[in-house]
């Protein structure tokens, strides 16, 4: 109980893992979507902020692999498995993936934030991690906090206030 | 593109300066003040600093996002603190920018949106002189939101390349009393391979 909390920032395109006490955020999410994978009974998190649905058009680009929802998925489960997490325990909250600029064309280029979502969706599923609530879509910006004690998530909006899931 | 030589980016500041300079121009007659410009900035920086730029990710602004798809394809914003898209609005429309209910009101948002429009076509229509490239921008894209979360939505293109952004920087200063100054920024993204073109437009693409 004497041990301060501190919280761990996630920027853009980046992730890191937290251990209790601390919290973990990333502020400013729009299309981009906040992926949260923890283990509760040990109190570790981890949280990725993607940009992009696809590494698939990166391969042979020298650039940072944790803004794509496929090789980021991948490396954050990693990184929290050699924090002291179980697989078998890992759950996932999300939240973002909103579009920000109303377009009237249809491009699959403008609808990047559902996108974005389903991408990860689908990475989860695909290591069998059950996805316990998500906060996806609209037309606003988020921020998100998660609290590794308590696993709660708590999304705060500008226009549309707090909420916790 | 740290290889940029000391010439081509005082090209890129150059197109900032005489981009805001002439949107400088059609802010000072729509707002009826004298309208001043900071030097222009040529930053090439990840992009979590872009978003550093306005204040912070979290930071409520109220920003208007052109597509540039001729000439040297690219982004740019142009963004206002909350306040001062305010004091716009109500100059044009009498209204405010948020409604009793604390959303956007459309009547305010779109007198913003043209308020935007014929900067932005000020400082496109300098660059295109200035690069001989016919640059025309898209029409409007409005949000009043967190400034990372639409910062991140204007450089999607950019980040499916590259993990940071080349960003002309210029920022518009008014010259009135505090509750009826307007600032305004420029923000110009070119996309990566635009670079190429507006160097070899001015006749800079090679070094000397």
């Amino acid at each position: 109980m004497n041990s301060t909390k501190t919280v761990i920032k996630v920027g853009i395109g980046d992730l890191k893992i937290a251990h209790a006490p601390n919290a973990i955020r990333t502020t400013g999410l729009g299309s981009c979507v906040g992926v949260v994978v923890y283990d509760l009974p040990k109190k570790i998190a981890g949280l990725a902020h993607v940009m992009l649905p696809d590494s698939q058009l990166a391969r042979n680009l020298n650039v940072n692999m944790m803004k794509y929802a496929d090789t980021a998925i991948d490396m954050l489960i990693a990184q929290l498995i050699e924090n002291g997490a179980r697989k078998f325990a890992l759950q996932a909250k999300m939240a973002g993936g909103a579009q920000m600029f109303q377009f009237s064309e249809k491009a699959d280029t403008m609808r990047i934030g559902p996108r974005n979502a389903e991408a990860v969706e689908k990475k989860l599923v695909m290591h069998h991690i059950p996805i316990v609530a998500a906060d996806l879509g609209g037309n606003c910006g988020r921020t998100i906090e998660f609290d590794t004690e308590t696993g709660q998530l708590l999304i705060r909006t500008v226009s549309k206030g707090e909420k916790i899931i | 593109m740290d290889y940029l030589t000391n010439l081509q980016r005082d090209v890129l500041k150059e197109i900032g300066n005489v981009g805001s300079g002439n949107a400088a121009t059609s802010m000072s007659k729509l707002m009826n003040q004298e309208v001043a410009l900071n030097a222009p900035g040529l930053k090439i920086i990840p992009f979590e600093e872009v978003v550093e730029m306005l204040g912070g990710a979290e930071t409520p602004v109220a920003a208007n996002m052109f597509r540039i798809e001729s000439g040297a394809p690219g982004i740019v914003f142009f963004i206002l603190s909350i306040q001062e898209a305010d004091i716009v609005v109500k100059r044009f429309t009498n209204q405010s920018i948020f409604n009793e209910n604390n959303e956007p009101n459309e009547l305010a948002v779109s007198a913003l949106q043209e308020f935007a429009n014929i900067l932005t076509g000020s400082y496109l229509s300098a660059l295109s002189d200035f690069t001989g490239l016919k640059m025309k921008p898209s029409i409007p894209f409005t949000s009043i939101d967190m400034a990372g979360a639409v910062i991140s939505e204007g450089i999607l293109e950019i980040s499916q390349r590259l993990d940071y952004a080349i960003v002309i920087d210029t920022v518009l200063v008014g010259k009135e009393a505090a509750n009826q100054k307007i600032s305004g920024q420029f923000l110009f993204l070119p996309y990566p391979d635009s670079f190429s073109k507006i160097f070899h437009s001015l006749g800079i693409d090679r070094y000397e």
